[in-house]
C-alpha cells in the first residue's frame, strides 16, 4: 500500500472520478449483489440446503462442472497449440486465423448455440459425417462441452500468446548448444515456462465455461437430469415463480464464481512473479 | 566473391534455425492439428450461419428482417445499446482517471470489485434485478404504487446490459492511462490550463483509441446479451425481445430460415467488431511505438 505522493495530488478531479466510480458501482454492481444476498439470507440453513441440493440440481451441477472442466482443459490443450502455432510459425492465412480467435467472444452466445447445434445435428455438416459413427454432438453433455470450449477458446489463447511472443531465444539456444535436442529442450525448458500462464487461461476458459447459459439452451436439450446446466435450471425456477428455489441455485452458483475469482487472483499473481 | 559469402551466411542462419525452430514434421503436423481445430471451432460456425441465412437466397433474409416483431427487437437493442454504452464510457473514464492518475488504499480491491461482473453468470445477473425490481422483489411494491416498471420493460433491459458489460472501457483504459503516467497532464497545470481542458486537450486524446476499443467491445457485448436479458425482459413479442432473444423464439418455432437470417445480423457485427478491433490494436501499437521513439526513457511505471 502505498500513500498519497506530493506529485500526484496536483491532479484535480479525485473526488468527482471517485466519487461517480463509487456511484455507479454500488447501484449497479454492489446493491444487485445485495439483494441476492438478503433474499437468501430469507431462508433457513435447512430450506436453504433442501432447494439448492435437489437430486435434480446436484444432476446439474455436476453437469455444468464437468462439461466446463473437460472444455477448459480441451482449451488448454488446444489454446496452446494453436497460441504456438501462432507466434511461431508463418503460414498462409495466419493473420486471418489470428483475428478470428477473438470471433467466439465478439459473436453474441444465442447465435453461437444455433449454427453450432445447427453443425453437430444429424443433418448439419459436422453431424452427418459424425452421427453415423455414434458421436452424437447435438442436444448431449457433448454438446454442451463443444459449445463451452468455443466461448472459452479466446481465454486460453490470448491469455498465452503476449508470454510466447516474450520467450527469450537464448535460453532455446543455449539449452541445445549445451546437446538437448529439440523435444527436450521444450519438454524441460519451454514448457516448464509457460505451465503458470496455460494454468491461467484453462482457469480463465473454466470460469467463463460454468456461468455460461445463451449457447447451451440451443444445443443442449435442456433435458433434466440429463442435459440441465445449472443455470438453466435457476430460469426454470423463475419461470414457475419459484423465487427462493432459483436464489438458492444461484447463491451456490455466485460462491462458486467468488471462490473461482478468488483462486484466479492467486494463479496470476503466481504466474507474474514466475515471470518475474 | 559474394556467392560463398552468401552461403556462409545462409549456412550459420539454418545452423541456429535448427537449434530453436521444429523440425519440419512437427511444424507442419502442429500447423496442421491448429488448423483444422480453428476451422471446425471458428470459421464453420461462422460460414454456417452466413450459408444457412442465405440458403434460399436474399428474399427470405429481407422478409425475416422486415417482419415488424423483427423491426422491433432491433429497435430494441439499438435502444438499449445507445443507453448502456455512454453509461459505461463515463463509468470508465472516471474510473480510470480515479485509478491511473492517483494512489489510494484499497486500489487492487476497487480494481476487483469492477472486474466482478465478468465472474458472475450473465443468469445469475438477470435474477438479482428481478428479486430487486420485480413485481414480488425488494422494492416491487414501492415500483407498484408508483406506476414504474423496471423488469418486463426498457430499463431492466438497460440495468441488466450496463451490469454485464460494466468492466469493458475501464478495463481498457486502466492499463493506457498508467503507462501515459501524469506528466504531459502536469505540464499542461502548469501552463495554466484548467482540469477540465487538461482531461479534455491531453489526456483524452491519449487515450482515444483504447477508448474507442473498449467502446467496441462494450458494444458488441450490450447488443449480443442473452442470458441477463433473457430474464429481465419478460419475452413478449414485439414488445420487450431483443435481437438475441427474437433469434430465440425464431428457432423455438421451428422456423430456422428465419432465426439464421436474424442471427447473421449479429454474426455480420461480430465481423465489423473484429475487423475494428484489430484495426485498432494496430493503431494502439504504432502510437505506443513513435510515443517510446520519442521518449526513449519513459518514466517507470506506477
Amino acid at each position: 500500500m502505498r500513500l498519497k505522493t506530493e506529485t500526484r495530488s496536483v491532479l484535480p478531479g479525485f473526488s468527482l472520478s471517485m466519487g461517480i466510480t463509487i456511484l455507479c458501482l454500488s447501484v449497479i454492481v454492489l446493491l444487485p449483489i445485495a439483494g441476492l444476498l438478503l433474499k437468501t439470507s430469507e431462508l433457513s440453513w435447512s430450506q436453504f440446503w433442501q432447494l439448492a441440493f435437489t437430486d435434480r440440481a446436484m444432476a446439474a451441477y455436476r453437469l455444468t462442472f464437468g462439461a466446463s472442466l473437460a472444455a477448459a482443459l480441451a482449451n488448454a490443450f488446444f489454446g496452446a497449440l494453436l497460441a504456438w502455432v501462432l507466434v511461431r510459425y508463418h503460414f498462409p492465412g495466419r493473420r486471418i486465423i489470428d483475428a478470428l480467435v477473438d470471433f467466439p467472444f465478439a459473436l453474441p452466445t444465442a447465435v453461437a448455440g444455433l449454427t453450432l447445434s445447427h453443425m453437430f445435428a444429424d443433418q448439419g455438416w459436422l453431424g452427418r459425417y459424425l452421427s453415423p459413427m455414434g458421436i452424437k454432438g447435438a442436444y448431449t453433455p457433448l454438446g454442451i462441452a463443444i459449445a463451452l470450449t468455443f466461448v472459452g477458446l479466446p481465454f486460453a489463447v490470448r491469455t498465452l500468446q503476449p508470454i510466447l511472443e516474450t520467450l527469450d531465444a537464448d535460453v532455446e539456444e543455449a539449452a541445445a548448444s549445451l546437446g538437448a535436442n529439440r523435444f527436450q529442450t521444450f519438454w524441460s525448458v519451454i514448457l516448464p515456462s509457460l505451465v503458470p500462464t496455460i494454468v491461467t487461461g484453462f482457469a480463465l476458459a473454466f470460469a467463463r465455461a460454468i456461468g455460461e447459459y445463451g449457447s447451451i439452451v440451443f444445443i443442449s436439450g435442456n433435458m433434466p437430469f440429463k442435459t440441465e446446466i445449472a443455470p438453466f435450471l435457476i430460469v426454470t425456477r423463475l419461470e414457475e415463480y419459484d423465487y427462493l428455489g432459483a436464489t438458492a441455485i444461484a447463491s451456490v452458483l455466485l460462491a462458486f464464481s467468488l471462490v473461482l475469482l478468488a483462486a484466479i487472483n492467486w494463479i496470476e499473481a503466481w504466474a507474474s512473479r514466475f515471470h518475474n | 566473391m559474394a556467392a560463398p559469402a552468401s552461403t556462409l551466411a545462409k549456412a550459420s542462419r539454418s545452423a541456429s534455425r535448427r537449434a530453436t525452430e521444429d523440425p519440419a514434421w512437427v511444424r507442419f503436423s502442429l500447423i496442421g492439428i491448429a488448423l483444422t481445430f480453428a476451422s471446425v471451432f471458428l470459421l464453420l460456425p461462422l460460414a454456417n450461419v452466413l450459408v444457412q441465412a442465405f440458403s434460399k437466397g436474399i428474399r427470405p433474409v429481407f422478409e425475416a428482417l422486415s417482419h415488424p416483431d423483427t423491426q422491433s427487437a432491433i429497435r430494441l437493442t439499438l435502444a438499449a445499446a445507445a443507453i448502456s454504452v455512454p453509461v459505461n464510457l463515463v463509468f470508465g473514464l472516471a474510473a480510470s482517471w480515479a485509478i491511473a492518475k492517483f494512489d489510494f488504499r484499497g486500489k487492487s480491491f476497487l480494481i476487483t470489485l469492477i472486474d466482478l461482473p465478468f465472474s458472475i453468470s450473465p443468469v445469475v445477473s438477470g435474477l438479482m434485478f428481478v428479486l430487486l425490481f420485480g413485481s414480488k422483489g425488494l422494492y416491487g411494491s414501492f415500483l407498484e404504487q408508483h406506476d414504474i416498471k423496471i423488469i418486463f420493460a426498457l430499463p431492466g433491459i438497460v440495468l441488466a446490459t450496463v451490469f454485464v458489460t460494466f468492466p469493458f472501457v475501464a478495463r481498457e483504459l486502466i492499463p493506457i492511462m498508467q503507462a501515459a503516467g501524469v506528466e504531459q497532464e502536469q505540464a499542461a497545470l502548469t501552463l495554466g490550463a484548467n482540469g477540465w481542458q487538461t482531461f479534455w486537450h491531453v489526456t483524452l486524446p491519449s487515450v482515444k483509441w483504447g477508448l474507442l476499443y473498449g467502446v467496441i467491445l462494450c458494444n458488441a457485448r450490450a447488443m449480443g446479451e442473452f442470458g441477463a436479458v433473457s430474464i429481465v425482459s419478460g419475452h413478449i413479442t414485439g414488445v420487450t425481445d431483443t435481437i438475441p432473444l427474437r433469434v430465440e423464439k425464431l428457432y423455438n418455432e421451428y422456423n430456422g430460415q428465419a432465426a439464421f437470417a436474424v442471427a447473421s445480423l449479429l454474426a455480420l457485427l461480430a465481423i465489423a467488431t473484429l475487423g475494428l478491433k484489430t484495426f485498432l490494436e494496430w493503431k494502439i501499437e504504432r502510437d505506443q511505438a513513435s510515443a517510446l521513439k520519442a521518449d526513449p526513457d519513459p518514466a517507470p511505471k506506477p
